[in-house]
């Protein structure tokens, strides 16, 4: 089968691999329909993940259609049309049982921090990706959700991350009815954050990025105000101004770990790799937020160490809360904001690429060439 | 209090009732579907690293690539270490950047001379950003020819004095 073949930071190349076959009695072999880029595979792609192995394929974001089950299944049958959450889990562990999906702790060996997931490295349990023909689903019956029969295909797959994740995001963050909510970020994450802030009541949305077209974008799309922190002298100071002198109520780091607008971070984080990933937004979140206000993290980070202001979080009195999303939890909510038209995710799709040229889409995905906001990769069999 | 009319869906999820994900843990905790047993053991097809911080092996886990060659030797002792510490993750870093050597190593032994242009995807560059990118790999490959000829003088400088002295 074709499959995106990981050589090296910044390389890859899309060539033939082994199918995969069932190795635990509860798997499923999916055929993959759609498989998007997100903002997350940029850090393998750039190196940044720890355990990132030559010839893994990534991808944890992606549908397909159920082709082959273990002789467990019971929940799903060949050809059942599948989308797949990111998360790996069991679903009766200590964690899945209180719902924290993403912290399951009987799908990674590599990492007790870090729950399983796709195509994100060993250090999520060494998974391979959907960024490929097939893909291997273990835990068949715990994972994979069948779509609402009217649902688009491209609805769907933004579902198994990003808009969960952008969600879980505004949900972290606290909101109360009329809040001022900082959102760092314009891309997917801080797309789909910005706009379920709305939906949890708040009165002012306000997204911070430093490329224009990706702000002109959330602008029409979500409604919210937009600053681009290149305009600014000092973004800390910018947004206590927009906010009474005081600063949000939250702020949300939707960038992670390779964050513009620090030369230091950038150049100790980014390049040198001192620290795990330029932890930029998370610093101005912290420092713009007002005292008493909540952060909430779904930026992902390298696992050593990084430099950020704990002590003026100490001071201010507050509230950092944070997580992968657990997708599976946040489903059933999603699908019914899609289907009475309140999100549409679909919209943020700029680029429909075939899988074979994954190459030239992760280069343009990541140097936010031709307007790219959201890449998704279609496999050979679906290019009409 | 603001009501925003024109944003389609606004204040639905103010309740935080309405979140799905309210509270943060679940209780009283239960399996996701009512019955649903811990998964059985599932059975290593390749060489499985587990971190130190685990009882064992997991049930479940990924057997996409195993840890091989010099690269494998170094996350293996990399496994030595808890993911507390500093050196784990600093020797899994160091393993990767040897692993692309090896990957390369591994290409040509295999008769594939690996096209670096079109695995960068720079194709897209120059279609996008032509000066950018037409710049961008003049000051590349003018630095390696530049570090060739400066490489090779110094090699020739050599045999210059290494012959001044035999005399």
């Amino acid at each position: 089968m074709l499959a995106l073949n990981y050589r090296g930071p910044s390389r890859l190349r899309v060539s033939q691999k082994p199918e995969p076959s069932i190795e635990h009695p509860n798997d499923a072999i999916v055929r993959v329909t759609r498989a998007c880029i997100c903002g997350s595979d940029l850090h393998l792609y750039h190196g940044l993940v720890p355990d990132t192995r030559v010839g893994m394929t990534f991808g944890h974001e992606f549908t397909g259609i159920v082709e082959e089950v273990g002789r467990t299944v019971s929940s799903l049958k060949p050809g059942d049309s599948v989308l797949v959450p990111f998360n790996v889990f069991c679903g009766t562990c200590f964690f899945c049982q209180r719902e924290l999906y993403g912290n399951c702790h009987d799908t990674n060996p590599y990492a007790t921090a870090l729950g399983g997931a796709f195509g994100y490295s060993a250090t999520a349990g060494n998974y391979d990706g959907g960024q490929a023909e097939y893909v291997r689903v273990p835990l068949a019956d715990v994972g994979p959700t069948k779509l609402p029969p009217d649902m688009d295909l491209d609805d769907a797959v933004l579902l198994t991350d990003a808009l969960p994740t952008g969600y879980q995001a505004a949900e972290m963050a606290g909101i109360k009815e009329g809040d001022t909510v900082v959102v760092f970020g314009a891309g997917p994450i801080g797309i789909f954050a910005a706009k379920s802030a709305w939906l949890m009541g708040a009165g002012r949305v306000i997204v911070v990025d430093g490329v224009d077209y990706r702000l002109e974008f959330v602008r029409r799309y979500a409604k919210v105000e937009t600053v681009n922190f290149h305009e600014i002298d000092d973004i800390t100071v910018h947004l206590k101004k927009l906010c009474d002198g005081l600063g949000p109520d939250a702020c949300i780091d939707a960038v992670g770990a390779e964050a513009d607008g620090s030369w230091f971070h950038r150049i100790t984080g980014v390049f040198l790799k001192i620290q795990a990933g330029a932890p930029t937004a998370l610093q101005w979140a912290i420092n713009s937020v007002r005292k008493g206000g909540t952060i909430s993290i779904v930026g992902v980070y390298g696992p050593t160490l990084n430099m950020v202001p704990i002590g003026n979080a100490m001071n201010k009195g507050l509230t950092l809360r944070m997580n992968q999303a657990s997708v599976k939890r946040h489903l059933p909510k999603l699908i019914e904001h899609i289907q009475a038209g309140r999100i549409d995710p679909k919209q943020i799709i700029t680029h429909r690429v075939p899988l074979e040229e994954a190459a030239e889409a992760y280069h343009i995905f990541s140097n936010k060439l031709d307007g790219c906001i959201k890449t998704i990769l279609i496999p050979p069999s679906l290019q009409h | 209090m603001a009501i925003h009319s024109d944003v389609e869906g606004w204040g639905v999820d103010k309740n935080p009732a309405d979140r799905p994900a309210v509270p943060k843990e679940r209780t009283p905790p239960r399996a996701i579907t009512p019955g649903l047993k811990r998964p059985t053991q599932q059975r290593p097809r390749n060489e499985v690293l587990v971190s130190n911080e685990h009882a064992g092996i997991t049930r479940v886990f990924g057997t996409a690539v195993a840890p091989r060659g010099l690269s494998g030797i170094m996350r293996r002792a990399a496994f030595r270490y808890s993911e507390g510490d500093l050196r784990h993750w600093l020797i899994l870093l160091a393993a990767d950047r040897v692993d692309v050597v090896e990957g390369v190593i591994d290409d040509l032994r295999h008769g594939h001379v690996p096209n670096f242009f079109k695995e960068m995807g720079w194709k897209a560059e120059l279609r996008h950003r032509p000066v950018r990118g037409v710049l961008k790999l003049a000051v590349t490959f003018g630095g390696l020819a530049l570090a060739a000829f400066a490489l090779t003088r110094q090699t020739r400088k050599r045999t210059y004095f290494q012959r001044l002295l035999k005399h």
